[in-house]
């Protein structure tokens, strides 16, 4: 009875596998029938042709069609299937996007169709084509990172439209940008290694990796050397003690157009931007040679701030590690003036002429050739003045010019 | 040597008012006022102070838009460093083939004339007297004073130039050689040394580019310019006229003869008219831009 019982629930299993999938869609080639043509289109011209070869070789190759298309279970399927949810497999990264900016705005994006909305394929592209990460074929390859970004990030309407600088140039221009693009050296920062990838936070958050306070946690996970000398340094100090006004690595460095730190054009632009805090020192320094040279180019090499100062590990003058400490003068002006000595370093860089308490002989001297210029010049103008009058004027007063006298 | 000058010669501005004391002559006599030393030290004076003014300025107002403008076409501010260093150099060599001449004159040949009389430099009584008296004329008060050979202004002109290059050179070569005149002057002598260099830098431009053009050339007694400082000789009647005790010194001395010569050449004056006027010009531009970067400041 038992045998017979088993063998007719068997039959009725076959019978029921033979009848109900009438045409089983587990065979991916099924759907590849039709969709392998790779200019087929829907209803609303919407491409929906797969590349089978390149299907294939994909990290979603070894999936089935229905893994994701969900709802497509039976040929003829709905004109319009479900969308995929990544998610199902993508766990931890939808979670991380769902709480991103990018959450917000990739459904927003000007211009933008098709799987470029979706947050996933936006980055990744098509996902019948999807390769991993250390592909140089990705998309998110590290040297294509910037050119995937950029698709949105460079895009002037888009820029426009969220209030962005276009950073997609400046950072192609900067020294990260030239040494991913042009040098292609992987380690170079890419967007994703200052931003994060799926889980961006604007930098007004305080868990972004941009945000102020964080930037040089960020920016030392590469420059390890440099981020140690700047916690050490005044500035370092301030920021971890809350002080969001000192300065961080984006505000002497920028964030995107960062240039070579040795070149020309960052020496030029750098200087006014430790003067945006440090007036009195930065109008002080404008008054001195080292300033009028070094000012307009050709003469870079003159002393900017952070040659004296030293540029992240900034310490107070009466540190006796400080560069500008008193016993260290000879030998930090020493570096540009061969030959100072002990008088030399006397010579005050920050100096104001207008200032008697801080200056008293200097102030005098400049206060002796101001009253000097003035007076000599008002005598003479008046002086002047008066014999072109009186040339105008040869018989004025009856009196001949010249030789009445003789 | 007293022959007549030729038809080209230009006449010289009519004086109506100064009456011929002595024998009128036919034609114009030339005297001689500067030898040709004199005449090429001046040349080198005002080529190397118009360079320097013109290296200096954009130093000076590092922020205006004319010396950005300047640094860039020369490529930074090194080149045009190199040329500030260049003129003055050239000048300094100037000032010590002059104050060499001065010691052999004064000191070796023991000429007493440089010193102090009608000839020298140094002022006397009678320039605190020719002061007061031109001020008086300006007003209308008294009559015009009779001028020796240096006139108080031009004595003024020619101290002013000579403190103003000891001043200016030796706050710039401190500058220049900063770690090495820091062995005998104190690190605050070095802040001192740009106020001083500056501040005297601007005196000199002011003063030379405005008070010395318009006393010296583009008054009306001169203008447009005066050809003396370039040709070194000037006509009788101006002689007299500008000069008259000098004049009268001459005669009264029977030196007229040494003095006189012949009447400029044409070219010399051409020559002299484009090289005296684009000097002007020059320096004029570079008052206007100096005025203007002083007042914005």
């Amino acid at each position: 009875m038992k045998t017979l019982s088993s063998f007719g629930l068997t039959l009725f299993w076959s019978a029921l596998l033979l009848i109900v999938p009438a045409r089983p869609l587990h065979a991916d080639a099924d759907c590849l029938s039709c969709h392998s043509d790779t200019t087929m289109q829907d209803a609303s011209g919407k491409s929906v042709g797969v590349d089978a070869n390149k299907f294939h070789s994909s990290i979603h190759g070894s999936l089935k069609c229905s893994d994701c298309h969900k709802d497509i279970h039976d040929y003829p399927h709905p004109d319009h299937p479900a969308a995929v949810q990544c998610e199902t497999c993508h766990a931890d990264e939808a979670t991380a996007i769902a709480g991103s900016i990018h959450a917000k705005a990739s459904t927003s994006v000007p211009g933008a169709t098709g799987w470029k909305t979706h947050p996933c394929t936006g980055c990744h592209g098509n996902a019948h084509e999807t390769v991993t990460k250390a592909d140089p074929n990705s998309t998110v390859y590290p040297l294509n990172i910037p050119k995937t970004c950029g698709g949105c990030h460079g895009d002037p309407a888009m820029a426009k439209k969220f209030h962005l600088p276009n950073v997609y140039a400046l950072y192609i221009d900067s020294i990260h940008g030239f040494a991913l693009g042009k040098e292609g050296l992987l380690v170079a920062a890419n967007c994703t290694s200052c931003h994060g990838s799926h889980k961006i936070l604007p930098h007004t958050d305080p868990q972004s990796s941009t945000y102020r306070t964080n930037i040089p946690g960020t920016c030392g996970s590469c420059h390890v050397g440099i981020n140690e000398q700047y916690q050490k340094g005044v500035h370092g100090k301030a920021v971890a003690a809350g002080n969001t006004s000192a300065p961080v690595c984006t505000d002497c460095h920028t964030a995107h157009g960062i240039v070579e730190p040795t070149s020309a054009d960052f020496r030029m632009q750098s200087t006014p931007i430790c003067g945006s805090c440090h007036r009195d020192k930065f109008s002080t320094y404008r008054d001195t040679f080292h300033s009028q040279l070094g000012l307009l180019g050709g003469y870079t090499e003159t002393a900017r701030c952070w040659d004296c100062h030293k540029a992240h590990e900034v310490l107070p003058t009466a540190d006796p590690n400080s560069p500008v400490n008193k016993a260290n003068l000879i030998a930090t002006c020493g570096r540009c003036h061969a030959g100072a000595n002990a008088s030399f370093v006397q010579y005050q860089p920050h100096a104001n002429a207008r200032n008697r308490k801080l200056n008293p002989a200097l102030y005098y001297i400049r206060l002796f050739m101001n009253l000097l210029l003035a007076s000599v010049l008002s005598f003479f103008l008046l002086h002047t003045i008066l014999w072109l009058v009186r040339s105008r004027f040869p018989q004025f007063n009856g009196k001949p010019s010249g030789g009445k006298h003789d | 040597m007293t022959e007549p000058v030729s038809a080209a010669t230009p006449v010289p501005a009519p004086a109506p008012e100064v009456p011929a004391r002595t024998t009128a002559p036919a034609q114009t006599r030339w005297f001689q006022r500067f030898t040709l030393g004199q005449r090429y030290l001046h040349a080198v004076l005002f080529t190397t102070f118009l360079g320097l003014a013109g290296t200096g300025l954009p130093l000076r107002f590092s922020s205006t838009p004319w010396a950005m403008r300047m640094a860039k076409i020369t490529q930074g501010f090194g080149t045009i460093l190199f040329f500030h260093k260049f003129f003055a150099l050239v000048l300094t060599l100037a000032f010590i083939i002059h104050v060499r001449e001065i010691v052999a004159r004064g000191i070796f040949h023991r000429d007493k004339s440089i010193f102090w009389g009608p000839t020298s430099m140094v002022a006397n009584w009678k320039d605190v007297k020719d002061l007061f008296g031109h001020m008086r004329w300006f007003l209308g008060l008294g009559p015009k004073p009779n001028f020796e050979r240096y006139a108080y202004w031009e004595k003024f002109d020619y101290w002013a130039v000579f403190w103003g290059m000891v001043v200016i050179g030796f706050s710039g070569y401190a500058m220049w050689f900063a770690p090495f005149f820091a062995r005998f002057l104190p690190g605050w002598a070095l802040n001192a040394a740009l106020v001083i260099h500056s501040e005297e830098g601007l005196l000199a431009i002011l003063f030379i580019f405005s008070i010395h053009f318009v006393n010296t050339h583009l008054r009306p007694d001169s203008f447009p310019m005066d050809m003396v400082i370039f040709t070194g000789r000037e006509s009788e009647e101006e002689f007299k006229t500008r000069r008259p005790d000098e004049y009268k010194r001459m005669v009264a001395e029977g030196k007229s003869a040494t003095r006189i010569t012949d009447a400029p050449q044409p070219w010399l004056l051409n020559f002299s008219r484009v090289v005296g006027f684009t000097a002007i010009a020059i320096g004029l531009t570079l008052l206007v831009l100096t005025l203007t970067a002083y007042i914005a400041e």
